[in-house]
């Protein structure tokens, strides 16, 4: 009873790894023959329920200004006909690990986790620290970005480019990310900092909806051209 | 009617316990002063005359994401694990400056402790030479660190990018809070995983 009961178990684990594995190669797949069809943006507001992320000079939350953020992306891609996934709609507490599964089964073409932040000024744009590795078919989960870093940092020098082309103070780094180390699709995170004057004096707050509005613009634009750049699969 | 020697016995009892109580209390006082006079008298840490060295810190800036190298004489004590502590505590102190560029409050005394450990050679388990550091963090420090994910990479960038450069064999760094393992920093940077010192470069950081 107890061996069945562990077999069993064993079973659920290896499917489950096996789904992990099998991610990458119908990604492949999709974007050779379905990436005129059908483009995919996975859209994760960072933090959410008891996990407030830091507090803004506002007052505000940061769980609060990222889902903001991520409402007002997913209406610009929307309209610019690309399939948003979203992995929270309101205030509610997602697992890291759901983050990244959310992610992982759309198959989608750029997956970004939205963050904001009182220190720092503009926009911060973090692809995985993970050293780049050859896709397989079985990718170890903590480390599953790592088939896709290149892919990563491809798609941040895309957005790092347009921000700076609108304007934008923009910082690009890589370092240990929770959720994005276990996607496989090209994936960063985008740190929204208060937007400052030579002085460095904030002239407006990362949870401005004007703020947000002319970053998501950009954003949008840039996805928009992503999309119709030549890729190797 | 109470007799006579029940008095007499009631009053000795009573006198006795007066006089117990003033005994006692006279005792406690002179613990306690012995407690303060040994305190004072108690052997202090000798008097370090820690030679003073060129030390080199990698000063973090918020405005750019950058690491700017920054040379500094500081008096460093000899024993490594004192020495990393003394310069993690130096850095630490620029960053709760009025005006600093990673502003980060609390000090020195933001670094609980700085332990470093050999770290055996993957083949065969003897020393290779390379040391781990256990950076033991003060719980205040790390509630009072500003929330947000440049910030705190930043932070835990800059303590790997100074302890490699000045203890070279110092080739990963792991992070405690009060002495316990904790998930991030401040909502963050994740303190679960070991980091590699090679990771920590001096960097423009910002875009041209
Ligand atoms: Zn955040």
């Amino acid at each position: 009873m107890r061996w069945t009961r562990a077999f069993i178990g064993l079973n659920f684990f290896y499917s489950i790894a096996l789904l992990a594995a099998l991610a990458p190669a119908s990604i492949a797949v999709a974007q050779t023959a379905n990436s005129a069809a059908r483009f995919a943006v996975v859209l994760d507001a960072a933090h959410g329920g008891d996990d407030t992320g830091g507090r803004l000079a506002s007052g505000q939350m940061e769980k609060a200004a990222t889902l903001a953020f991520s409402v007002r992306l997913r209406s610009l891609l929307a309209a610019r006909g690309m399939a948003v996934i979203t992995t929270r709609e309101s205030d509610t507490a997602v697992d890291p690990a759901i983050r990244a599964q959310i992610a992982n089964r759309s198959k989608a073409e750029a997956c970004l986790s939205l963050h904001a932040t009182e220190s720092g000024s503009g926009i911060h744009l973090f692809t995985s620290s993970l050293q780049p590795s050859q896709p397989a078919r079985f990718l170890p989960w903590k480390t599953a970005q790592s088939a896709y870093v290149e892919h990563s940092i491809a798609l941040a020098g895309a957005l790092n480019s347009a921000l700076l082309h609108d304007g934008f103070n923009v910082t690009l780094s890589r370092t240990a990310l929770i959720a994005v180390d276990n996607m496989t699709c090209p994936a960063m995170a985008i740190e929204i900092a208060p937007l400052r004057g030579p002085d460095g004096k904030v002239t407006a707050e990362p949870d401005d909806s004007d703020y947000q509005a002319r970053v998501a613009t950009t954003l949008a634009a840039a996805l928009l051209e992503w999309r119709l750049e030549p890729r190797q699969p | 009617m109470i007799p006579r020697h029940q008095k007499i016995l009631f009053s000795v009892l009573l006198a006795a316990a007066l006089i117990m109580t003033g005994v006692l209390w006279h005792l406690r006082q002179r613990a306690h002063q012995r407690l303060l006079a040994g305190e004072d008298s108690a052997p202090t840490k000798a008097p370090e005359v820690a030679p003073t060295e060129q030390a080199t810190l990698l000063v973090a800036n918020d405005a750019d994401g950058s690491l700017l190298v920054q040379a500094r004489s500081l008096p460093l004590p000899g024993d490594p694990n004192a020495r990393a502590r003394v310069l993690l505590g130096e850095l630490l102190d620029l960053y709760a400056a009025p005006d600093a560029a990673h502003p980060v409050t609390g000090g020195a005394s933001g670094v609980a402790q700085v332990f470093l450990l050999p770290v055996p050679s993957s083949k065969d388990s003897q020393n290779s030479g390379d040391e781990l550091a256990v950076v033991n963090l003060t719980g205040n420090f790390a509630a009072s660190h500003p929330s947000g994910l440049e910030t705190e990479t930043l932070t835990v960038l800059s303590i790997c990018g100074t302890l490699r450069a000045n203890l070279p064999h110092v080739t990963k760094v792991r992070f405690l809070v009060d002495g316990q393992q904790r998930p991030n920093l401040a909502g963050h940077a994740d303190l679960t995983r070991t980091y590699l010192t090679a990771d920590a470069v001096p960097t423009g950081g910002a875009n041209p």
